[in-house]
């Protein structure tokens, strides 16, 4: 019959103890997240509502609702996507699918990495040196969206060379080998498949950039704004700087409004999050091999 | 009547940044022929492949040397070598199904000829998979996945998508190496037929599998061609290079 020895013994309860800390480490993780969610519904939560959604600040920004901050929001995460993202892409595109392996290629991926590590106050002033005055579009959507896309590039283009270099390259060769150009190649066989992850990248890069508070504030957010922008040459309003301004620039708000444009904001990202699990597994789900 | 002169090799070296795949090979594949090449592991069978097939544009450490002519005329004066990969069929060791339905990786390479009529590609597949062997297992489910089928059904499937593109020279590399003897020997048959229409490059390990179907067989060892000959006269016994005789005995590889 087996007895466990003292050896046995001794490793089954190194066992048990690792088992608990590694489960107590991935615990203390979520623990923040709940808290961040628990304040922020029992203290803002009495703010929300339609109205608080669907007005504008009133009073000296005392009162009212976030209507503008949040079109503005969308405005800006909207325009700066629709730069970062094709260009994102395509640049994802030659290094994974062109680019050979030589100093010039090593030096463009150096280049991305650093970019991804640049704080967001030193792409803010870039954002105003850049946009704002040489390109001359003012504090404008225009430009606080381009300094966000600048932001969000490395990201997009990082994840996009991932999910394409996880497509087998046999299937390149395989099509190569019956003909097709690299660029055929890349639109039946690489893209469809790289998809997935893509999507992943590009919506997790939309919930940071709702976030951001820095690239716009110089560049395109403005404190007040009674009405919605027009077009790209507009400032807007934003979650993110509105939730700062009313939180230390505003003397009189009300505790409970604070906390319910944090609500607001923090919701908005997490669907945002959740939206990309759900889209991935749903695209992985139909990958064929 | 000696047949026309399909692929002329002449003196051809590959190497891979600074290490040596190939050196100094020279033969010659003729029309209507299956052309084995036999050899043990590292022995450049399958860069010789890949030369002929100008894959060494998109293979950034290989270079090739000597000469290739292809229908008397040298590969590198191919302008279109996209047309060049279309007239040469190339079968992996691995099945590599093509993450799309089986009939979409069978009108993959029609496709990418410009074909669009739905009747002319379903021509095609019907035609491709019955050369191949496999219409009569798949013709009723044309929209399921490639890669649902056994790996023997995806051997034929890529010898479909091969023969799609009509080409007029086959290369298979090391085909059988995923497939059950039954279906094996299902393909060889089919060879046989192919050959009457196109020329066929057989690589094989399998020293057995050249001498049932090879009119001519090479002899690769260490990226050196050590012999060409016919393969009858090859597996009789009068062969140049005593390594030869020793590889086919089984002696080493």
């Amino acid at each position: 019959m087996f007895v466990a020895s003292e050896l046995n013994q001794h490793n089954q309860k190194t066992e048990r103890l690792f088992h608990f800390l590694f489960a107590l480490m991935t615990i203390l993780l979520i623990l923040p997240v709940a808290v961040i969610l628990g304040v922020l519904v029992v203290k803002g939560g009495s703010a929300i509502s339609l109205e608080f959604l669907f007005t504008s600040p009133s009073n000296g920004m005392t009162e009212g609702g976030i209507f503008p901050a949040l079109i503005g929001t969308i405005w800006l995460v909207a325009v700066a996507l629709l730069f970062s993202v094709p260009l994102g892409i395509a640049a994802a595109v030659y290094l994974s699918e062109y680019a050979n392996d030589n100093w010039l290629t090593r030096l463009i991926n150096l280049a991305i990495i650093n970019l991804a590590g640049v704080p967001s106050i030193v792409h803010a002033l870039f954002g105003v040196g850049a946009f704002v005055l040489f390109f001359q579009f003012g504090t404008s959507i225009l430009a606080a969206s381009l300094t966000l896309g600048i932001m969000t590039l490395p990201v997009v283009i990082v994840a996009s060379r991932e999910s394409m270099q996880a497509v087998p390259y046999v299937f390149r060769e395989a099509c190569w080998n019956m003909g097709a150009t690299r660029w055929q190649t890349i639109r039946r066989v690489v893209l469809p498949n790289s998809i997935s992850g893509i999507l992943t990248g590009v919506i997790l890069e939309v919930s940071r950039t709702t976030g951001e508070t820095a690239p716009i504030m110089f560049t395109g957010a403005a404190f007040f704004l009674p009405y919605l922008p027009q077009g790209i040459f507009d400032q807007t309003m934003a979650m993110s700087l509105h939730l700062f301004v009313i939180s230390t620039q505003v003397p009189g708000v009300p505790e409970n409004l604070p906390y319910g444009v944090a609500l607001v904001l923090v919701v908005m990202v997490l669907l945002m999050n959740s939206l990309s699990i759900a889209f991935r597994t749903y695209l992985r789900n139909k990958k064929k091999w | 009547m000696v047949a026309a002169k399909k692929l002329e090799v002449s003196n051809l070296s590959i190497d891979y940044g600074g290490k040596t795949a190939i050196s100094g090979v020279s033969l010659t594949v003729r029309e209507h022929e299956i052309f084995s090449i036999i050899g043990p592991a590292n022995s450049g069978k399958t860069s010789f492949l890949k030369a002929i097939n100008r894959m060494d544009l998109f293979t950034s450490s290989m270079r090739v040397g000597g000469d290739i002519a292809f229908n008397g005329k040298n590969i590198r004066q191919w302008r279109n070598i996209y047309a060049l990969r279309q007239s040469i069929g190339v079968v992996f060791p691995l099945p590599i199904g093509l993450p799309l339905s089986i009939y979409d990786n069978v009108a993959f390479a029609p496709r990418l000829a410009g074909i669009k009529r739905a009747s002319e590609l379903d021509e095609i597949v019907e035609r491709s998979l019955k050369r191949a062997a496999l219409w009569d297992e798949v013709k009723d489910r044309l929209k399921s996945l490639g890669s649902l089928l056994s790996g023997g059904q995806q051997q034929r499937l890529t010898i479909a998508r091969a023969l799609s593109q009509n080409p007029q020279m086959l290369m298979l590399d090391e085909f059988s190496i995923a497939v059950d003897p039954v279906t094996t020997m299902r393909i060889e048959e089919m060879l046989k037929e192919l050959k009457k229409e196109i020329t066929i490059i057989l690589v094989t390990n399998l020293v057995q599998q050249a001498r049932r179907l090879a009119d001519h067989t090479a002899f690769f060892l260490t990226g050196q061609c050590i012999e060409v000959g016919e393969t009858d006269a090859m597996f009789t016994g009068e062969v140049k290079d005593v390594r030869t005789s020793e590889y086919i005995q089984g002696r080493f590889g």
